[in-house]
């Protein structure tokens, strides 16, 4: 049939996404694969390094504390949030999400800038706490771990929202009436019915806040001063202060295994665009 | 109501209240800050300032440095965005037309930008563009944005098609059109909105890209982000701030102007 689309013409379509993906991503990223196995001959020395190095292993280690407090905190504000959504009118509900979005469209670095601000030593947030009487002294927010956890969930909580709040829309509501007028209290039904319904949701989205934030780079470097060195700061520092290609490169790979892994996992809870397709 | 199918006592909707509240000032309010104390007199970050003056945007607009950085990211946005979009659309339409095994990993292969960490696409395309000399150059900027840019394209572009009757492209074509003009003129004016949008997001996506300009741009070619991260390392100039605020009223614009534009498709 006239009208029926040919392989060719398909493939034809698809050919300038993928030579730009092919040249500028997968071409890259097999050379530092490369790169990571070279050491004057093929070698494993990058990788022992990584294992041997105790500054490595704390960076890694920080990395995945900093990204488990990240997706904790995120939960624990955005299960609330998107719960509390679900309720309110259709117009609030929008208005609601457009606040969600605010944060989502906003600039990277005007978020983390205005973390700057919030979190100085002479900040809105020390100086209020001050002027509340809570605390005596300045609390140190910034320039340590702290105030990057801050600054990478106020920036990735969206992230947990958006796929949440999703999933809760979705929820059979006549579940919830048939468990209440069975006799269910507000706990039961909330506890038995609603909250396993919602873990798909949950899950989806706190994966993404967590693989989101172990590749993180710019909100540590600016937020978390230099004792702060998250993995991503390990691939810069071992390239612009070392020139060293091959540790940098390893680390990536490191890197981006576990990101693929985390990927994977999700991919059983939610399709990627749906998670991207608000943005 | 729809809130009285959701089970809650009055103690914890009040509680639930609040948490909500107190969830989406947490969200929208550390952005706003900033745009006070862009209007600032002083060099420090007093809040609220001890008096008002446009002097940080004066010194944004007079300086010439800002200003060449501003122009780079002007230009190379658009770019990424007209070159994103055609092939972020050609993309979609294959993805959406038919359906195989081929297709499938075509399109998983030209969203994984948006899986792998820019740190990593960064390292990676410096190294890249070190042996064919395009660091350092907007061209280059340009063609890793572009690629960074095309799943956004592909993703409102595809959810726009998954909406159209497929068929009237087929009508059009049985009354004799060829296929690019079915396209042109039946398919493309009612996804309107969503590669309207496709493309805003590529644009944006590109003015606030951080870490891949930090890699690849510098000196004359730096782009916005890469000097106001730069700026931020060494000191908190409060030019910044006003930079900031227009950069919130310039993203808030395309946002609402996408959502707008993909609600009308």
């Amino acid at each position: 049939m006239a009208s029926e689309h040919s392989a060719g013409r398909q493939a034809l379509l698809l050919l300038p996404g993928l030579l730009f993906i092919g040249l500028l991503l997968l071409l890259p990223l097999l050379w530092l694969l490369a790169l990571s196995f070279y050491d004057n001959g093929l070698s494993l020395a990058h990788y022992a390094r990584l294992i041997d190095d105790a500054s490595y292993y704390k960076s890694f280690l920080l990395t995945f504390e900093i990204a488990g407090s990240v997706t904790v905190v995120a939960m624990l504000i955005g299960y609330p949030l998107c719960y509390w959504m679900l309720g309110l009118s259709p117009f609030w509900q929008r208005v609601a999400i457009i606040c969600v979005l605010i944060p989502f469209w906003t600039s990277l670095l005007v978020r983390t800038y205005a973390w700057l601000v919030l979190l100085q030593r002479r900040g809105l947030v020390n100086s209020g706490l001050q002027s509340l009487g809570l605390i005596e002294e300045p609390l140190a927010l910034m320039y340590n771990a702290t105030g990057t956890s801050i600054g990478m969930t106020h920036i990735l909580l969206p992230f947990l929202v958006l796929p949440l709040f999703a999933n809760m829309q979705t929820i059979d509501r006549d579940l919830l009436k048939a468990a209440a007028a069975l006799g269910g209290s507000p706990g039961f039904v909330f506890w038995r019915v609603f909250f396993p319904l919602s873990l798909p949701g949950l899950t989806a989205g706190a994966l993404l806040v967590f693989v989101l934030s172990i590749g993180y780079y710019v909100t540590p470097q600016l937020l978390g001063g230099g004792s702060t060195v998250m993995i991503g700061q390990l691939i810069q520092r071992n390239i612009e202060l070392f020139s060293s290609w091959g540790a940098a490169s390893a680390v990536s790979m490191v890197l981006l295994l576990m990101v693929m892994a985390v990927f994977l996992l999700m991919s059983r809870y939610l399709s990627l665009d749906r998670v991207f397709g608000a943005r | 109501m729809q809130a009285s199918h959701l089970p809650t006592t009055t103690a914890s909707r009040l509680a639930l209240t609040f948490c909500g509240v107190a969830g989406l000032i947490f969200l929208v309010l550390p952005i706003f800050i900033v745009v006070p104390m862009s209007f600032s007199a002083s060099r420090f970050l007093a809040f609220p300032p001890p008096a008002w003056s446009v002097r940080w945007y004066n010194e944004y607009f007079t300086s010439a440095e800002w200003m060449l950085a501003t122009g780079v990211s002007l230009q190379v946005a658009a770019a990424t965005c007209l070159l994103a979009t055609p092939i972020g659309v050609a993309a979609a339409y294959a993805v959406h037309i038919r359906k195989t095994r081929a297709s499938e990993i075509a399109y998983a292969l030209l969203m994984v930008p948006l899986m792998i960490p820019h740190i990593i696409v960064a390292v990676g395309v410096f190294f890249l563009f070190a042996r064919i000399k395009l660091n350092n150059t907007l061209t280059g900027i340009m063609l890793a944005h572009t690629m960074l840019a095309i799943p956004f394209v592909l993703i409102t572009t595809l959810s726009g098609l998954q909406g159209f009757d497929m068929n009237q492209e087929r009508a059009a074509q049985s009354l004799g059109v060829n296929r690019l003009t079915a396209f042109l003129k039946v398919t493309a004016p009612q996804i309107k909105g969503s590669i309207i949008a496709g493309a805003l997001f590529a644009f944006i996506s590109s003015l606030d890209e951080v870490v891949v300009s930090l890699f690849l741009s510098g000196g004359p070619t730096s782009t916005l982000p890469k000097r106001m991260f730069v700026a931020l390392r060494d000191e908190v100039d409060p030019t910044i701030a006003a930079i900031s605020s227009l950069l919130i009223f310039a993203s808030l614009g395309i946002g609402l102007g996408a959502v707008v534009a993909s609600r009308k498709s």
